[in-house]
Parts: C-alpha cells; sequence; structure tokens
C-alpha cells in the first residue's frame, strides 16, 4: 500500500517559505495586473477637416464617443489586443503618404494624402459591425471610393479591386511576431461593391483627420461588410480582372472568414453566433440587421447568390 | 521543523493575493476603467483568473515533488476553490451578461461551437472536485477513489487550455505558454510515479 509522501497532509513546513511566498504573491499579482490601465485613456485629436459636409444615408443613432471609437481597435500590425493600437499606433508614419492606384484603368496613378484630402468631403455616420459580433457607430468624413476611380478610369476587365494596406516593420510591433498573421493586410471587393455609393474611403472622424489606431491617414469603410473588409492605412488599390486573394480568407484554410463577408444574422462564425451583437457601450446584445441594416442599399448586388457559400 | 498548526499565516497569505483580483476588478468597475466593452473586459479577466488559479493549485504537488516543499499542499484545496470560484464567475458572467440568459442561444452556443462547448466541459469537470473537496468527502470515497476523482484536474485543465487557444483567431503566445506549462506540471508527476517504489514514503493507507 504505497501512498507517497505527497499526498499525506504535510505537518511542517520550511523556513525558506517565507521568501518564496513574498516573491510568489508579488509576481502573481504583476501577472494578474491588467495591461489596459498602464495604457492612457485619452483620446487623441487630428488636424481639423476644412468643409465637410453632412452626407446621405447616415444614421441617427447614438454616435459612440471619440473615446471609444480610439480605444477598441483591431488593426494587428499593432498587437493583437483592442487596446494595442492606442498605445502603439502613434508611431505610425502618416506623412510622406500616397496612395498607388493601378491595375485594369487608363489612367493609373499615384496620388498625394494632401491631394486626397482636398476632395470634397462628406460626413457619414455608419454602423460598423466587427465579425466579432461587437459593433459600434462611427462618424466618417471622407469621400466615396468610386470618386477616385472614375479618375483612373477603369476598363472593362476591371472586375475586382484589391486594396494593400502599409507595413512600417518598425514601427508595427505586431508586424513578424509570433503566431502573428502575414503582412501587408490585403482586402478585396467586386467593382460593383467598390463603386457603390456607400462605400467610403474616410480620411477622418468627428471632423478631424483619423487617429492612427482607426486607419491614418487613409481607410475603406464599407458598412454593410463585417469591418475586417474594411482596409486602414491604404497604400496601395489595384484594378484586376480575377478575385484578389485576401488576408483572412486565406487564413486557416479560408474557414475563419469569407472573401464576401457580408454581415448576416443567418450565417454563424465557427466560433460563434453571428445574430446578435453588443453595441460598445451597451450592457445586452442586441440583433443583428442582414447586411447591417443596409440591405435596401446593398441587397441587390447579391441577387440570386447563396450566401452561405458566399459567405 | 515548525508544527502545521503554527503556520495560521499561511492560508491568509494566500487567500488575499487569490481574491485580490476580483476587487481590482470590482474597483475598476466602480471606477468606470474597464474599457469600451467592459462585458468583454470582465469575462476574459475571469476566465484569465481561473486558468491562473487552476495552475497554483497544479503546480502544488509538482513543487513538493521538486522542492521537498510541503506547505504548497495545505493550500492546494483552497487554490483548487478559488480557480472554482473564478470559474462559476467567468461562467455566470457569459450565462447573465454576455448571453442576457437567452437559453436559445446559451444552448446553441454550448452545443455547436467547440470552443465553448469545451469551456462548459472545463467547467462541468471542475464540480464535481468542488463538490468533494471536503475532509468529509474523502472519507466517504474513501481515499483512493477520492484521489483518482481528482485526477479530474487534469482534464480540466487541458479543457481550459484549448478554450484558451481556440479563443483567438491567430496562434498566441499566451495559451500556448500555459499550455506548455500544464505539459510541465503533468510530466513532473508522470516522472515522479515512474521513479522507484522506494523512493517513496510507504504509508499504509489505514493511517489516513
Amino acid at each position: 500500500m504505497g501512498i507517497r509522501s505527497s499526498e499525506i497532509t504535510p505537518r511542517s513546513l520550511y523556513i525558506r517559505r517565507r521568501e518564496f511566498l513574498a516573491v510568489g504573491a508579488a509576481g502573481a499579482g504583476a501577472l494578474l495586473l491588467p495591461r489596459a490601465v498602464l495604457a492612457a485613456a485619452e483620446a487623441p485629436h487630428g488636424r481639423k477637416l476644412e468643409g465637410v459636409k453632412p452626407g446621405q444615408p447616415s444614421t441617427d443613432e447614438k454616435k459612440n464617443s471619440l473615446e471609444e471609437i480610439t480605444h477598441y481597435n483591431n488593426f494587428y500590425e499593432f498587437g493583437t489586443d483592442k487596446d494595442d493600437p492606442a498605445r502603439h499606433a502613434s508611431k505610425l508614419q502618416t506623412r510622406p503618404w500616397t496612395v498607388k492606384v493601378e491595375g485594369e484603368c487608363a489612367k493609373p496613378g499615384t496620388f498625394d494624402i494632401d491631394e486626397l484630402l482636398k476632395f470634397p468631403l462628406q460626413e457619414r455616420v455608419y454602423r460598423l459591425r466587427c465579425v466579432e459580433a461587437w459593433s459600434m457607430v462611427i462618424p466618417w468624413d471622407g469621400f466615396p471610393l468610386a470618386t477616385l476611380l472614375e479618375k483612373v478610369q477603369p476598363t472593362s476587365r476591371a472586375k475586382y479591386v484589391a486594396f494593400e494596406t502599409v507595413v512600417q516593420k518598425q514601427n508595427m510591433p505586431g508586424v513578424g511576431g509570433f503566431g502573428a498573421i502575414p503582412f501587408p493586410y490585403l482586402e478585396g471587393l467586386r467593382i460593383d461593391e467598390a463603386m457603390h455609393p456607400l462605400t467610403l474611403l474616410a480620411v477622418g472622424m468627428y471632423g478631424e483627420e483619423l487617429p492612427k489606431q482607426d486607419g491614418a491617414p487613409i481607410r475603406l469603410v464599407v458598412p454593410w461588410k463585417y469591418g475586417f473588409k474594411s482596409g486602414k492605412s491604404l497604400v496601395k488599390i489595384r484594378l484586376q480582372e480575377t478575385q484578389p486573394p485576401t488576408t483572412w480568407s486565406q487564413y486557416a484554410g479560408g474557414t475563419e472568414y469569407g472573401f464576401y463577408a457580408n454581415v448576416n444574422p443567418e450565417v454563424d462564425h465557427p466560433r460563434w453566433s453571428q445574430a446578435k451583437e453588443r453595441r460598445i457601450g451597451e450592457l445586452f446584445r442586441r440583433p443583428t440587421l442582414k447586411f447591417n441594416g443596409y440591405g435596401d442599399q446593398v441587397a441587390k448586388l447579391y441577387a440570386g447568390m447563396d450566401l452561405r457559400k458566399f459567405f | 521543523m515548525e508544527k502545521a498548526a503554527r503556520q495560521p499565516w499561511l492560508k491568509p497569505l494566500v487567500f488575499a493575493p487569490a481574491l485580490s483580483p476580483l476587487l481590482w476588478l470590482a474597483s475598476r468597475g466602480l471606477r468606470g476603467t474597464l474599457g469600451p466593452d467592459p462585458v468583454a473586459e470582465v469575462l476574459n479577466r475571469l476566465g484569465l483568473y481561473a486558468i491562473c488559479l487552476l495552475f497554483c493549485s497544479l503546480a502544488c504537488t509538482p513543487l513538493q515533488l521538486v522542492l521537498g516543499w510541503k506547505w504548497p499542499l495545505r493550500v492546494r484545496r483552497m487554490l483548487g476553490l478559488f480557480a472554482f470560484f473564478y470559474a462559476c464567475l467567468h461562467l455566470s458572467t457569459y450565462l447573465f451578461v454576455d448571453q442576457g440568459l437567452d437559453f436559445g442561444g446559451i444552448a446553441k452556443d454550448i452545443s455547436k461551437r467547440r470552443f465553448v462547448t469545451v469551456g462548459f466541459a472545463a467547467w462541468c469537470s471542475l464540480v464535481p472536485l468542488a463538490i468533494t473537496s471536503t475532509q468529509a468527502w474523502v472519507r466517504r470515497l474513501g481515499y483512493r477513489r477520492w484521489k483518482a476523482l481528482h485526477r479530474l484536474v487534469y482534464l480540466a485543465g487541458a479543457l481550459a487550455c484549448v478554450h484558451f487557444i481556440w479563443r483567438f483567431k491567430t496562434a498566441l503566445l499566451q495559451p500556448v505558454l500555459f499550455t506548455a506549462v500544464l505539459a510541465l506540471l503533468l510530466g513532473i508527476r508522470l516522472a515522479a510515479r515512474a521513479r522507484p517504489a522506494a523512493r517513496r514514503v510507504s504509508v499504509p493507507s489505514e493511517s489516513r
């Protein structure tokens, strides 16, 4: 009947325990200390944008605060925690900055950000639905992507638009780290999605230049699709005939997120339901709307398509 | 050597740090510093604390085996119960707040999503351990059966690690490190079992 000493309630202790306990308690405390509290919780303010006109459609739902919009971000180049972008994105260099538009078009070109900031800007208050089942209401300032694409004159072979976002390895702690997704982050749209009047290139929010953690100096906003479709800090837009490879649709064998990624409460993610979402600032979940509530404007783009297959 | 009864400070000294993360979380809640999504923050923190405490309880025996310390065994039950306490708070946050007691959604979540299934299974495997954590239950079951039952803790640890890894869409260092620590703790026990019996202290089971 062998019972190990480890199984017996010990009757004695050693003197060294005091030291160990103190060190152990301090170590455990440090481990459990939430990193979020260490981050400065101050909303960054960019340069004021001139001549922004109210645009339609805009929701009149309660807008999320700049504090919320700048401290709850997915921008994996700066880390995978929601508060990582707020802590690290200040290192992003946003000047000089150009956006190259190339591929199947008559007049490819490279546009300087200061040139793009002179496009007629409008405010669009859009719902943003993240694939992770949370949402916000954000007042974007920008212009329809179509305005830029019309300038380069897409050819008839331009069936898709590929987006490439910036990589500044030395400024981005999330690039090349353990388990990191491949960068640059690639996204894509069908040409009719890209030319849709709802699809914006945003250069600001709340009347100010975009905060860096939200994709400064210029980003895509496609409000009826999950947020990851809306690439941040764009450097290249390419018109092409074939469907472009995108970062998430290639990741993990394409099971994670699809190319279309239209907000759809009926099609669940493998790990969670998409039927409901938590609006940041609210305690309980609310039902998710098909096409994020923009179905009247965009459902016709997908007439006859099986949205379960093309998720 | 001192008598066990002479360490009245040992349990309070472990109890306080084990409880402190909850107090810290509560104080952040009261001060409104839980960030833009407080529900997710509380849910994730409670889950992390549960795994940390579970691992602390799992480390007690290996500490005794490797370093000869016996005091961890005196706080093992308390650490295990704290792990269960945090796991219950984690699960309650999910049920009551995150899901708002939408039973249809919860049932679907647990049955359909492997990440949730595994987390729920981890909690379920802790339940019998918490119930039978008293001396009375050791006597009722008999020590050998009680001990066999409590090996479930390693299953709970493994399920918790899988739950933690599957939570993320990319491979993350933290859950992988937790899994490595679990493997190390289990490895130490297995290595100790493999050692010749002569190195063990042999005590007749009746003595318990």
